[in-house]
């Protein structure tokens, strides 16, 4: 056991540093800096500024063009990014159907999905949650039937977040419905151009709109995207799920959030600077479990259900440093001019520059715990698959 | 020791729920603050009519000489209907400040247009720099040809953008966070150097930031001595916004409970699963002990030594806070997804809650004022 910070590891995070440093556009930054809305444009440029650079898809292995990184770089690299206000990209083609596809896709499959996925050509969404199928996601109803080369596909998909950004969807469909609900699921890649899918925003409370619901009606899907056998899509999507756990860990964004209340906090209320420094604290704790439990682990190792945890912590302690964030607006937590949020608007603030953020963003993270698999369901899974309770 | 309503509050309590009722749908209330007002003219006009307007005030400047039982009663209604209307800016901090400070003659020219809904008033008492400390008042007024001159901004000020009048804590003498050298003005929205940057807040109500560039205004109460004003008027609004809260959480927990009875997962009404009964019971207790202190609030805004006052509203407060954020987090948590969205209603009663907590002290300032009274 040790902690081995080589030069190496060093010289390594000048250099991500350094790239990030000339790439970012300051605009890019101010916004994330200040919770502001950013745009498709903001945050696929920069995704393919990442791609051209060859470092989109860390976990990926080599040969199939991720960077070789060993765990700590993957660290090093994710943390710069969030401390320099980088955008985050849109996660589900680089680290969901990426992974999913290296792991049970064709090699025709790879080889037509894969590049776009390395180059952020093409942007993913994920097609799981449906209005009757939230938690118990595996009472799905979304319809593929099957016409020759084709599934016609019909249904609808919720709270679907970037589908209005995304040309391509990674969908959950039920195949059959005569056996167990887990059986007679499949996996298929949907085209968002194809006639029949339409995609509806869905405002949040928060006004940060960023999921949708997605509409099937008769959409002919070729059999060729149909990801591993017919019916057997639930292992792909539990294999799935184990990586949207661990990639919502969120060390880098609780950092960035917090550094910029460190830097607001005048010390008038020692009482508020101990709850930001305990805080602080349990963001240090959720770091070394990320790095002990998920870091440490290599390409192919499976991460066990003990990810469940890290979800858990990582979206609480997500949604305390929003709360301190906002808190430490005192009266400046109610101005809410919706504009100011988004793209355009050059009124001076009302109050500091990051408090109609912080509100908005105290609100919109309320989403973290639910996401994902809710708490509740992190719960039980650790309940039964670590305790055996 | 009675916490049961007479038959007259009994009264006022029907007849506001069946105006939050009749009025208040949930659709009608999305409209209504997306409006560039964000409430309704006719509404305030129904609140004159049916007297709600002058529940505080004596009776001989129109009002109904009522307790502050009978404003929890109000506000726990306005509450439950997210109501929009600028009542606690104009009868509980405005008109309160009139009513405590003003002079016969203020009172006499102010408070009965108020009860009869033509005149809306703003306490415009926060700034920048305060955080929530009421003393922090750096506004400057400076005598001048025998009136006052005041120099200035103050901030979130609740209900700005439609006031007539405004009630504005300002610096006579002293340093900037000095007890004494405060002094209240009343202020015309349309004085010269007046002007006001309004805009909605979180919670879809109305607020603004008031500039004053030597504006006149009148001395309201006593030269230098306007802090213990400024004081009960703000604890007024603590008993208030706890009531409203009240509300606000009934309301919720009504909603919460009845989706955990209704949405099923797992071939089951999720209710049935213990971890979200056990979640539910606590959003009940929470709601339970929010209306015990502000029972107790409303019965001792009255209370003859300022300090003891002081002391029972800062733990009303802090009961509150913590009750408003526990339900309210809840509430979206149990809801799931749609919890989330806008169109539905549980995430609105979530932002009032919460903006009622970042209002007139957050928990932290008012344990500290507890401890230290």
């Amino acid at each position: 056991m040790r902690i081995d910070i080589t030069d190496r590891d060093r010289a390594f995070r000048e250099e991500v540093r350094a790239f990030i440093g000339q790439r970012l556009p300051q605009d890019v930054r101010d916004k994330v800096r200040d919770g502001s809305l950013l745009t498709r444009g903001d945050v696929v440029d920069w995704m393919r500024a990442v791609s051209e650079r060859g470092w989109m898809c860390p976990n990926w292995p080599k040969t199939a063009g991720g960077p070789g990184w060993s765990p700590v770089q993957k660290f090093i690299f994710e943390e710069e990014s969030y401390l320099a206000c980088a955008p985050g990209p849109v996660p589900f083609g680089p680290q969901m159907v990426g992974p999913v596809l290296l792991a049970f896709g064709t090699e025709e499959q790879k080889a037509r999905h894969l590049p776009g996925i390395l180059s952020s050509e093409v942007i993913w969404c994920q097609g799981y949650s449906e209005p009757n199928s939230g938690s118990d996601l595996a009472s799905l109803g979304c319809r593929a039937v099957r016409d020759g080369d084709h599934y016609i596909v019909n249904g609808r998909k919720i709270w679907t977040t970037n589908a209005d950004w995304a040309d391509w969807c990674f969908a959950l469909v039920r195949t059959d419905s005569s056996g167990k609900k887990q059986d007679g699921i499949s996996v298929l890649l949907i085209d968002m151009s194809l006639p029949g899918v339409t995609v509806r925003p869905i405002e949040r409370f928060s006004r940060m709109s960023d999921f949708n619901e997605v509409i099937f009606e008769d959409v002919r899907v070729p059999v060729s995207e149909r990801i591993y056998d017919e019916g057997k899509g639930w292992t792909c999507a539990k294999y799935l799920l184990g990586h949207e756990r661990s990639g919502t860990a969120g060390v880098g964004l609780c950092r960035q959030r917090l550094d910029r209340l460190e830097e607001i906090d005048d010390g008038r209320d020692p009482e508020f600077s101990r709850r930001i420094a305990e805080t602080g604290a349990a963001l240090e704790d959720l770091r070394w479990s990320y790095l002990r439990l998920v870091a440490s682990k290599e390409a192919d190792d499976e991460i066990g259900p003990e990810a469940s945890l890290l979800k858990i912590r990582g979206t609480e302690i997500q949604q305390d440093v929003m709360e301190l964030l906002m808190e430490a607006q005192g009266y400046f937590a109610h101005p809410f001019i919706e504009r100011a949020l988004a793209q355009g608007w050059n009124e001076p603030p009302i109050g500091p520059s990051e408090a109609a953020g912080a509100t908005a963003f105290y609100f919109d993270w309320r989403k973290a715990s639910i996401y994902g698999g809710s708490n509740e369901i992190q719960r039980n899974i650790i309940a039964k698959a670590v305790l055996g309770l | 020791m009675d916490f049961d309503y007479s038959e007259d509050q009994q009264l006022l309590q029907e007849s506001v729920q069946r105006f939050v009722r009749e009025n208040y749908s949930f659709e009608a209330r999305r409209q209504l603050v997306a409006t560039e007002q964000g409430y309704s003219d006719a509404h305030w006009a129904q609140f004159a009519e049916l007297g709600w307007l002058g529940i505080p005030f004596p009776e001989e400047y129109g009002g109904l000489g009522m307790s502050g039982v009978e404003t929890m009663v109000v506000m726990e209604a306005i509450g439950n209907g997210l109501v929009a209307e600028p009542y606690l800016s104009t009868v509980v901090l405005g008109g309160g400040a009139v009513a405590a400070a003003g002079s016969d003659e203020q009172k006499a020219e102010i408070l009965p247009v108020v009860v009869e809904g033509k005149c809306k008033l703003a306490f415009a008492f926060a700034e920048r720099q305060a955080r929530y400390n009421l003393q922090d008042v750096e506004m400057r007024a400076e005598a001048a040809n025998g009136g006052y001159r005041l120099s200035g901004m103050k901030s979130v000020v609740f209900g700005a953008p439609t006031a007539d009048r405004f009630v504005v804590s300002a610096r006579t003498a002293g340093g900037s966070r000095d007890t004494d050298g405060i002094t209240l003005f009343l202020v015309a929205a349309d004085a010269p150097g007046l002007s006001v940057r309004g805009y909605p807040t979180a919670d879809g109500l109305r607020a603004g930031e008031v500039t004053l560039d030597n504006t006149p205004g009148d001395v309201l109460g006593e030269v230098d001595g306007g802090l213990a004003t400024v004081e009960e008027v703000v604890d007024r609004a603590i008993a208030a916004v706890s009531a409203e809260a009240v509300g606000l959480m009934g309301t919720l927990n009504d909603m919460t409970l009845e989706y955990l009875k209704t949405r099923e997962q797992f071939g089951q009404p999720i209710g049935r699963f213990q971890v979200l009964q056990h979640r539910m019971v606590d959003m009940f207790i929470a709601h339970e002990e929010a209306k015990s202190m502000a029972m107790m609030a409303a019965m001792r805004l009255d209370e003859e030594d300022a300090d003891a006052r002081k002391k029972a509203m800062s733990a009303a407060k802090v009961q509150i806070g913590k009750s408003a954020r526990f339900v309210g987090q809840q509430a979206i948590q149990l809801h799931g997804g749609i919890g989330m969205t806008d169109e539905y209603a549980a995430g609105h009663y979530f932002k009032r809650l919460t903006m009622i907590d970042r209002s007139f002290g957050d928990n932290d300032y008012h344990l500290r004022r507890y401890a230290a009274l």
